[in-house]
């Protein structure tokens, strides 16, 4: 487990302050999402060592790495936190292999994790070996930074918006690595993005930021069926995401188990047996009394009004219990008077999953 | 060519002088470089001030102050002659230390320049990987500085075999021991008859000159492409 307690006034005129807490589970993915400049980058620095504040603690497994009040302080290469920076950062003096071995050549005996070849597989860098970090493209240069720190056999990585420099292609292209990575490897992750999709699909614990402070953490499942954040309310594309296991194919769409119901969604054919995110938008969703006629949706889900929650002037979020499952429907304040909604109502949750996310 | 052996003796002399002023000072320059482009302290301004004097003092002044200095009567040069036997005003190891102070600006000024252009993101990045201090400098910066090191040392290499003010005026003009090319063409020009010699080692200096900017080039490419900018 990872804890972070932190308090840093940057200086300047604008005199940002840092101000933040949270707890990550290890192993596991924690996503820190938010805005550039809510302070995301600076707590993944104060992890690594890079940035000493002002005040706070910084406990990795129950061993301090910053302490400010029993003033301990860590220096970044004995933290053991390799960290994979948005621009790569290869060393353009080494080889793609020089580059891989370096951590490698400095982790610690005994240290436990991938081997050079179990990593290039992973990563498919065989390749790339001979080459030098300038002759890489965008997509291909992460990939060799995920494997350098990869090999340094940290026991937390860190990992600053490592797609953000990317464009969509590329970032399709190493995402599967990542996801890959948090399936294969018990290694614990902090991952700071300002992409939803990325926190989607690769998230266990969300922790949200806002300047400079955390707004709300918890897994992603339970954060995303919130209606109270705004920075996850207030999307286009807010809704609930579901963790659902591929259990087969029906009239040429994907059947995703979840706690509570089924969904069908067109995913392409996956193997039966994975386990994918499906975010479920709140606007894809709309409910229904009684039987539902005919519809062109996809999924009708028998389900529980459990609340209505504001979501703006004239729209409102409808909170639907399928099972112990939960969706968030969006509709029109009109709708839920014409249809006189009222929570502890059974209804029929009607969900298009065309617009779905999958992860 | 024909060359006289006292002419063979100033071209020795010349490259001997400049390449032991430049082996001294690069080390040097490139601590300070180091000092000045990344040391936070107060006075920081002043001491590159000071760094960069000899490139604007006239070399005659800066010859001058050495002499005040390390002369035999000098705070350093009196102390140095009594209690080590070292004389460094009118010997070529003065010639050297005076090559030396005129170069050392042109040297911190290239390392600098290496220096601005290297992403301390890199060393961050070899820290989480797990490299200490001294393991990141010489794993990371050092080879990244090493451009501005090597074009650093040729170009005052080149530029230490022309010196003269403060050559002359330090360790004097004296056949076989201080008496370098640009000395021995001074020389030549005062004594009568002496135009020959004269064209003939400014025709030596000139190719030297060239054959330096060449050096420089050629490694800068190479550096560039071994670095994976080419």
């Amino acid at each position: 487990m990872l804890e972070v307690a932190l308090r840093h006034r940057f200086p300047g005129p604008a005199g940002f302050l840092l101000d933040a807490a949270f707890t990550a589970p290890a192993p596991g993915v924690t996503v820190l999402f938010g805005a550039s400049g809510s302070g995301k980058s600076s707590i993944l620095a104060a992890v690594a060592g890079l940035l000493r504040p002002q005040e706070g603690r910084i406990a990795l497994h129950g061993q301090p790495l910053t302490d400010t009040a029993a003033r301990h302080f860590l220096p970044p290469e004995a933290r053991r936190c390799a960290m994979v920076f948005q621009e790569g950062r290869l060393f353009p003096h080494r080889s793609v292999e020089g580059n891989l071995r370096y951590g490698l050549r400095r982790a610690p005996r005994g240290a436990e994790g991938p081997g050079f070849g179990e990593v290039v597989d992973l990563l498919g860098l065989a390749p790339l070996l001979a080459r030098r970090p300038a002759r890489l493209s965008g997509g291909e240069k992460q990939r060799v930074a995920l494997g350098r720190a990869l090999l340094a056999r940290p026991s937390l990585l860190l990992l600053d918006e490592p797609l953000a420099a990317l464009d969509t292609p590329r970032r399709a292209e190493v995402l599967p690595f990542l996801e890959a990575l948090r399936d294969t490897a018990r290694l614990p992750m902090l991952y700071v993005t300002h992409a939803m999709e990325e926190a989607d699909r690769l998230a266990d614990t969300l922790v949200l930021l806002q300047g400079g402070r955390v707004q709300a953490a918890g897994p992603l499942e339970a954060l995303t069926a919130r209606t109270d954040l705004p920075l996850l309310a207030t999307r286009r594309d807010a809704g609930v995401v579901l963790t659902c296991e591929v259990t087969g194919m029906e009239r040429g769409l994907a059947r995703l188990a979840f706690p509570g119901g089924t969904l069908l969604a067109p995913l392409g054919d996956p193997l039966p047996g994975r386990h994918v995110r499906l975010r479920v938008r709140a606007r894809d969703v709309a409910v229904a009394r009684g039987a539902a006629p005919a519809l062109s949706t996809d999924n009708t889900l028998p389900a529980l009004l459990q609340s209505i929650e504001p979501a703006g002037e004239r729209e409102c979020f409808l909170r639907l219990g399928i099972g112990p499952s939960t969706l968030l429907a969006r509709v029109t304040r009109d709708a839920v008077q014409r249809l006189a909604l009222h929570p502890g109502e059974a209804v029929t949750a009607l969900v298009n999953a065309v617009g779905g996310e999958r992860g | 060519m024909h060359l006289t052996p006292e002419e063979w003796q100033a071209l020795r002399l010349s490259l001997t002088v400049s390449l032991r002023a430049v082996a001294v000072s690069l080390p040097l320059a490139a601590a300070m470089a180091l000092l000045l482009a990344r040391g936070r302290f107060p006075g920081r301004t002043l001491l590159d001030a000071v760094v960069h004097l000899p490139l604007v003092v006239p070399p005659v002044v800066t010859g001058w102050l050495l002499l005040l200095v390390f002369g035999l009567r000098g705070p350093v040069g009196a102390p140095l002659a009594e209690w080590f036997g070292i004389r460094l005003a009118f010997t070529s190891e003065g010639a050297a230390l005076a090559t030396g102070v005129m170069t050392f600006p042109l040297i911190v000024r290239a390392i600098r320049l290496s220096l601005d252009g290297l992403d301390r993101g890199l060393e961050d990045a070899a820290a989480t990987l797990g490299a200490g201090r001294l393991d990141r400098f010489l794993t990371v910066t050092l080879p990244l500085m090493a451009p501005g090191l090597l074009s650093g040392a040729v170009v005052a290499f080149a530029a230490g075999l022309g010196e003269f003010g403060a050559v002359i005026t330090f360790a004097s003009n004296i056949p076989g021991e201080t008496q370098t090319l640009p000395l021995a063409i001074y020389s030549a020009t005062q004594s009568p008859g002496g135009e020959a010699v004269a064209a003939r080692l400014a025709a030596i200096s000139f190719a030297l000159a060239i054959l330096g900017l060449l050096a420089s080039d050629l490694l800068s490419r190479w550096l560039a492409r071994r670095l994976g900018r080419g």
